[in-house]
């Protein structure tokens, strides 16, 4: 494989003891390199759209690309300088536990392109890329309220981080937006990157949301996030799908999606952020109007939603576009207005 | 049944957990063979990984600075027959101590805010093992059970505590503020330019000063006379008039503390912030560390060098041949705390009968010796 | 003469009358063995009858289990011959052994606590892969053994239920359901109570009428004399003499066993008793599970006393010790020493006990009084350790506390010579020399003693009870809690007797007689014994 056989050159040259950084900042392999955060590849969550991301990618045009995993944080700065001396580019990396290991890598090669997903790096060579995870929330959300006949609906997270809180937050805007007294019950499966991965809990929790007249979940947790699907399917109530659109897996029992393109994030960075004429450092929001986030609407679930709901869906979503609606975000404060 | 009898202390030492090792090293090398990979070529790697250049052993030492901290915490308790699996727990809450004591004081020497930080970080690392030694010394509650909970307990504490107490807002990832520089513990880069980018820092050196200080602990000091004597034989501990309950307390205590430093080394000198379950599994990690090194200072060093230069030089494996995962590199590191701890006695019957053989020639040699002296 | 049990075919025992040259049962001939450095058998011949109870006896450290062990097949000798009938054998294996009819039955029981008797006595003989059809099959056979030799147990008991005399019982079942002609006991009788001890004898008697052979290890010379037909003894690695039991007697054997003249009797001067040193008031112990061990007891020693504490094992001794010395907390009582109550209670009452002078030697070194993983000087210190002798401060002053140990190895001749040495490697003598080597070396107003002489050899107990006369010499009042009533009688200035408890009596040794202690030690209350 030529990758190996690249990487045993670098190796080679660290063994001669050389200033390897400035060695091979400059040439440019143009092999793209991806690296995943703490969970792990199969995450069945963020780490995986990433990675279905970079296998898109790699089979739309045939090339290489470089991936890590990351075992402890110690190895994030680690593992980008590696691929930087490398000559990896662009190197992708995904969550939002990178700003400090970019913060410092990134000015020590400035002829590297990064892309970073879920948070912001400010430097020349670095792309952020955040999603309005919230305005998205806010639809399902809203539409879950319309389809509610008990007035409370439920909210099952992954692990307990900002980030999950501000899926809810922005879930629990859109209901209250539709029905002001609306319930919304709200829930986490763990507080470790185990949560990510246990459905059983997630269905627990979800039976506990529908014990309690809950009767559309939605479901932000991940892998985790099959067991709500699953026990609101068994339980004959409504979930929503997150991440991907899942709706096809329990059609009539799935409501919706809100889904978040972050494979479509990282095919696209593989795609230009290698080449400097297409690579536009800075802040990419991706958010209803760059269809970085939205519900799904398919073949499974069109005929769940009337054209009354749909059409207020998408009132709803022209409003927030627009600004006329203003989403609260969770991490801008920390809070939730509701 | 045969003929067995104790090993030699240097065989039950050095060699037995060499054969252990290589054990380990033998089938991982057949798991990198299976994948279709030269397992010649991975160990080449690992050990170029670790101590082939500067950053390498940066890392390595890096690491070996938080397992010798574990293995410590582990030895002690173990010392005082308690089996402390509550290091990871202890070491991720003692972060809370370094990182207020960090964050407080801002705009400080970190030749200030270092010792602060580990009285805060021994504190409650050794608060957080104290709940468990007191339920043992007082309520008999199993240290095993309940320092398992208390690593659950930690987790979720500390999610709480990251994400709703110590994280700014307006930042995605659950962490807390960074330390200002003069507050960090200085990185040895800073004076030896030979590590590179390498995380190791001059909690390294609290490390070995821990190693000096747990051995004169254990053996030479009245209370790690009492601690030793409650390990070995708890009757004769309160024979001899020793509260067992408040060792139990003691020990705990120290070993949690000792665990605590773990959060220095991460929080103070590498991640200078707290970030989300920054121990990675190190607490654990230390058991193995104990368990190879027997419990006993020189051996947990030895030890946590070689775990330090396992995880580095696995993640230089993993570089280098993209085929072997992280989970292979997770299966290799396993076999060796399978062979070293938990089949840790595999070959000791193996190894006394063969060494009942040689003994029995240095006899026969003997008595030769002995019958020409009377002879003559 | 009753038919074999056992499904092997052997000679017929009553066919070969004892004596007949051709009828040895083991033959054992220039048997070497080394460990190391240390010759643990020298050229041992040992020929034992069939048919016949033979006893082999020395001191800790003879050679005596070494031998036996290489008959049992758990060591290999390294040279000399093995016959068995009649047969040369090179016996590899205790399974080895078993199959040619040797059976032991271990000083520690080799059992499974939580499985039921028929379950241990099955447990590695299972001849079918399911275990119902052997237990079934087994049962009426061990059912059919116990009636035979009257040593009936019930098989469904859990061991941890029976007594210490039962699982004994379990053990010699266990060979004799694997066939053993030959039965092998070590020291059988060191943790049996004297009616479990002469219940073993009976059968040993019924087995030897049965035609088995019986090999019995000890060093106590009385069982030697009562129950043995022949008997070697063993000294230093090395067969001294074998003699019929008919023609010796227990001075002889002594001297064979020590190898110079050992006094069997105690030899002290009449006692001297001052002002009262120790005072226990109504002292009541309960233990764990809830039961009163110790009712109300109360009794003093003065200066220059030993009181001695008869009784048979489990009466509430224990206990008593534990309570007095600060281990376990009385649920009433007081304990005195020169007039000031103790605080004893508390998880650290023993250090508050021994820092008012009272020293402790107690009934188990194994269990309680030694740390037996730590060397010889590391004991030498334990229960002392925080005393400033060796160190002022938190730091163990290691060099002060060797230097201690040498001292009291060459006072009271523990051997080896060999502070560094763990004390596991001690012989059961020395280690208790090192036990009160530490109680005895130092300011102390009362020793109190439990069981001192037990598991111990005959030379060391000439020497401990010198000790223990010594130390009443110099004015200490001495508490002797023992289960062997020589013991209790020969060194004691007066005997309490303790029964279920309560302290039922006082008698002066020189003037009770054995059955009128023997009867109070029954629960008869000293009028009644009396009569």
């Amino acid at each position: 494989m030529s990758i190996n056989k690249t990487l045993r050159k670098g190796l080679a040259a660290l063994a001669g003891g050389v200033a390897v950084t400035t060695l091979m900042a400059g040439t440019a392999l143009a092999d793209p390199a991806i690296i995943y955060d703490l969970g792990g590849k199969f995450d069945k969550s963020f780490n995986e759209a990433a990675y279905n991301g970079a296998e898109a990618w790699a089979a739309e045009t045939g090339g290489n690309y470089l991936d890590f995993e990351l075992q402890n944080d110690a190895q994030r700065e680690q593992a980008l300088r590696r691929f930087a001396s490398q000559g990896a580019n662009p190197i992708v990396m995904a969550g939002f536990s990178w700003t400090a290991a970019l913060e410092a890598v990134a000015p020590e090669f400035p002829e590297t392109n990064f892309v970073v997903i879920d948070t912001v790096v400010d430097q020349p060579n670095v792309q952020s890329i955040l999603f309005d995870e919230h305005t998205g929330s806010f639809l399902v959300g809203a539409l879950a309220a319309m389809k509610s006949e008990t007035g409370t609906v439920a909210f099952v997270g992954g692990m307990d981080v900002p980030l999950i809180h501000k899926f809810y937050c922005g879930y629990a805007q859109g209901a209250k937006h539709v029905d002001e007294g609306a319930t919304v019950i709200e829930n986490y499966t763990g507080t470790t990157p185990a949560a990510w991965n246990d459905p059983v809990t997630a269905g627990e929790l979800t039976q506990a949301a529908i014990d309690n007249d809950a009767d559309v979940i939605f479901a932000a947790a991940g892998g985790s996030g099959i067991g709500v699907l699953q026990t609101a399917a068994d339980a004959g109530v409504y979930s929503i799908g997150v991440d991907s659109n899942q709706n096809y897996l329990h059609p009539g029992s799935v409501l919706t999606s809100m889904v978040k393109r972050v494979d479509t994030a990282v095919q696209t960075a593989f795609n230009e952020a290698g080449d400097d004429a297409t690579f536009q450092p800075g802040l990419l929001m991706l958010g209803l109007a760059e269809d970085g986030v939205g519900f799904a609407v398919d073949e499974n679930n069109e005929s769940e939603i009337s054209a009354e709901q749909m059409a207020e869906l998408e009132a709803l979503e022209e409003q927030i576009i627009a600004g006329e609606i203003e989403v609260h975000d969770y991490t801008t404060d920390g809070s939730c207005p509701v | 049944m045969s003929v067995r009898r104790p090993l030699p202390r240097w065989a039950d030492i050095v060699l037995l957990p060499a054969i252990n090792l290589a054990m380990a090293f033998l089938i991982s090398g057949m798991v990198v063979l299976m994948i279709g990979e030269n397992p010649l070529e991975a160990v080449q790697v690992i050990l170029y990984g670790a101590f082939g250049y500067g950053d390498g052993v940066g890392y390595t030492l890096y690491y070996a600075t938080n397992f010798v901290f574990a293995g410590l915490a582990f030895a002690i308790a173990a010392h005082a027959g308690l089996f402390n699996i509550g290091g990871n727990g202890q070491a991720y809450v003692a972060g809370l101590g370094a990182i207020l004591v960090g964050l407080a004081l801002d705009q400080t020497h970190w030749l200030i805010v270092m010792p602060l930080a580990m009285l805060a970080a021994g504190a409650v690392g050794g608060f957080w093992a104290l709940i468990p030694g007191y339920l043992q010394a007082k309520r008999g509650s199993h240290v095993v059970i309940t320092t398992i909970m208390f690593n659950f307990i930690a987790a979720a504490l500390m999610v709480y505590m990251v994400n709703r107490v110590l994280k700014p807002n307006n930042t995605m990832a659950p962490e807390s503020e960074t330390l200002d520089v003069m507050g960090r513990v200085p990185q040895l880069r800073e004076f030896i330019p030979y590590f590179g980018y390498s995380p190791v820092n001059l909690t390294i050196v609290v490390a070995v000063a821990f190693l000096v200080l747990a051995y004169i602990l254990i053996w030479h000091t009245k209370l790690g006379y009492q601690l030793r004597t409650l390990g070995q034989n708890p009757v004769a501990s309160k024979y001899a008039g020793m509260s067992n309950s408040r060792l139990i307390m003691i020990a705990m205590t120290l070993s949690g503390a000792c665990a605590g430093m773990i959060a220095i080394n991460e929080v103070m000198g590498v991640q200078h912030r707290l970030v989300l379950d920054f121990v990675a599994d190190a607490g654990f990690v230390g058991i193995a560390v104990a368990l190879i090194g027997r419990n006993h200072p020189i051996g947990i060093g030895l030890a946590a060098i070689l775990f330090g230069a396992l995880y580095q030089g696995g993640q230089e494996l993993q570089f280098v041949i993209p085929a072997v995962t992280r989970e292979m590199i997770e299966v290799i590191q396993a076999l060796i705390i399978l062979f070293t701890g938990a089949m840790e006695g595999l070959f000791r019957p193996a190894l006394e009968r063969g060494f009942v053989l040689l003994s029995l020639e240095q006899k026969a040699e003997a008595t030769a010796r002995a019958t020409v002296d009377s002879e003559s | 003469m009753s038919e074999q049990t056992t499904n092997t075919q052997r000679p017929d025992p009553a066919a070969a009358p004892s004596g007949d040259n051709g009828d040895w049962a083991i033959e054992l001939e220039k048997i070497n063995k080394s460990f190391g450095p240390v010759h643990a058998n020298k050229d041992i011949d040992l020929k034992v009858k069939r048919g016949t109870i033979h006893g082999i006896v020395g001191e800790n450290g003879a050679g005596k289990s070494t031998l036996m062990s290489i008959l049992y097949g758990f060591y290999t000798a390294d040279s000399g011959t093995i016959r068995v009938n009649g047969v040369p054998h090179a016996i590899t294996d205790s399974r080895h052994a078993l199959a040619l009819g040797i059976g032991m039955v271990h000083q520690h029981f080799m059992l499974v606590d939580n499985m039921t008797v028929l379950e241990n006595v099955v447990l590695g003989a299972e001849d079918s892969p399911l275990l119902n059809k052997t237990l079934a099959h087994a049962r009426s056979q061990l059912v059919e053994l116990g009636r035979e030799y009257s040593l009936e147990v019930d098989p469904d008991a859990l061991i941890e239920n029976i007594s210490v005399g039962q699982q004994q019982r379990v053990e010699i079942l266990k060979a004799l359901f694997r066939g053993a002609d030959t039965l092998i006991l070590d020291e059988p009788t060191g943790v049996l109570t004297p009616a479990e001890a002469d219940h073993l004898f009976r059968v040993l008697e019924t087995l030897r009428a049965e035609g088995k052979t019986v090999i019995l290890i000890t060093h106590k010379l009385r069982e030697i004399m009562a129950i043995t037909d022949e008997v070697s003894v063993m000294r230093g690695g090395e067969m001294v003499e074998t003699l019929k039991t008919s023609e010796t007697n227990p001075e002889e054997l002594a001297e064979l066993m020590v190898g110079r003249r050992v006094l069997l009797r105690v030899e002290k001067e009449p006692a001297n008793p001052g002002d009262i040193v120790l005072e226990v008031e109504n002292l009541s112990v309960t233990d764990r599970m809830g039961v009163q061990r110790v009712k109300s007891v109360s009794f003093s020693v003065r200066a220059g006393e030993i009181v001695g504490i008869a009784g048979v094992a489990g009466n509430g001794q224990t206990e008593l010790l534990e309570a007095i010395s600060g281990i376990a907390d009385p649920t009433s009582g007081v304990v005195k020493i020169k007039g000031k109550p103790l605080d004893i209670r508390g998880d650290d009452g023993a250090a508050r006990a021994r820092r008012a002078g009272m020293a402790h030697v107690p009934e188990d070194r194994h269990r309680m009084g030694l740390v037996t993983t730590f060397e010889e000087w590391e004991n030498s210190i334990l229960g002392y350790e925080t005393y400033p002798d060796y160190g002022k401060g938190m730091i163990l002053d290691i060099a002060a506390a060797q230097k201690e140990a040498q001292r009291r190895i060459e006072m009271f001749d523990i051997r080896p010579d060999n502070i560094r040495l763990r004390t596991a490697n001690f012989s059961g003598g020395n280690q208790q020399k090192i036990v009160l080597a530490r109680e005895m070396d130092r300011e102390l107003e009362v020793l109190v003693v439990g069981q001192p002489t037990r598991g111990v050899d005959i030379g060391a107990i000439e020497f401990i009870h010198k000790q223990i006369i010594k130390m009443r010499d110099a004015g200490k009042a001495v508490l002797l809690v023992s289960v062997e009533l020589d013991e209790i009688r020969s060194l004691s200035d007066r005997i309490l007797v303790m029964f279920d408890g309560h302290i039922v009596g006082e008698a002066d040794p020189e003037t009770a007689n054995e059955s009128e202690l023997g009867m109070m030690m029954a629960g008869m209350n000293q009028k009644e014994a009396a009569q």
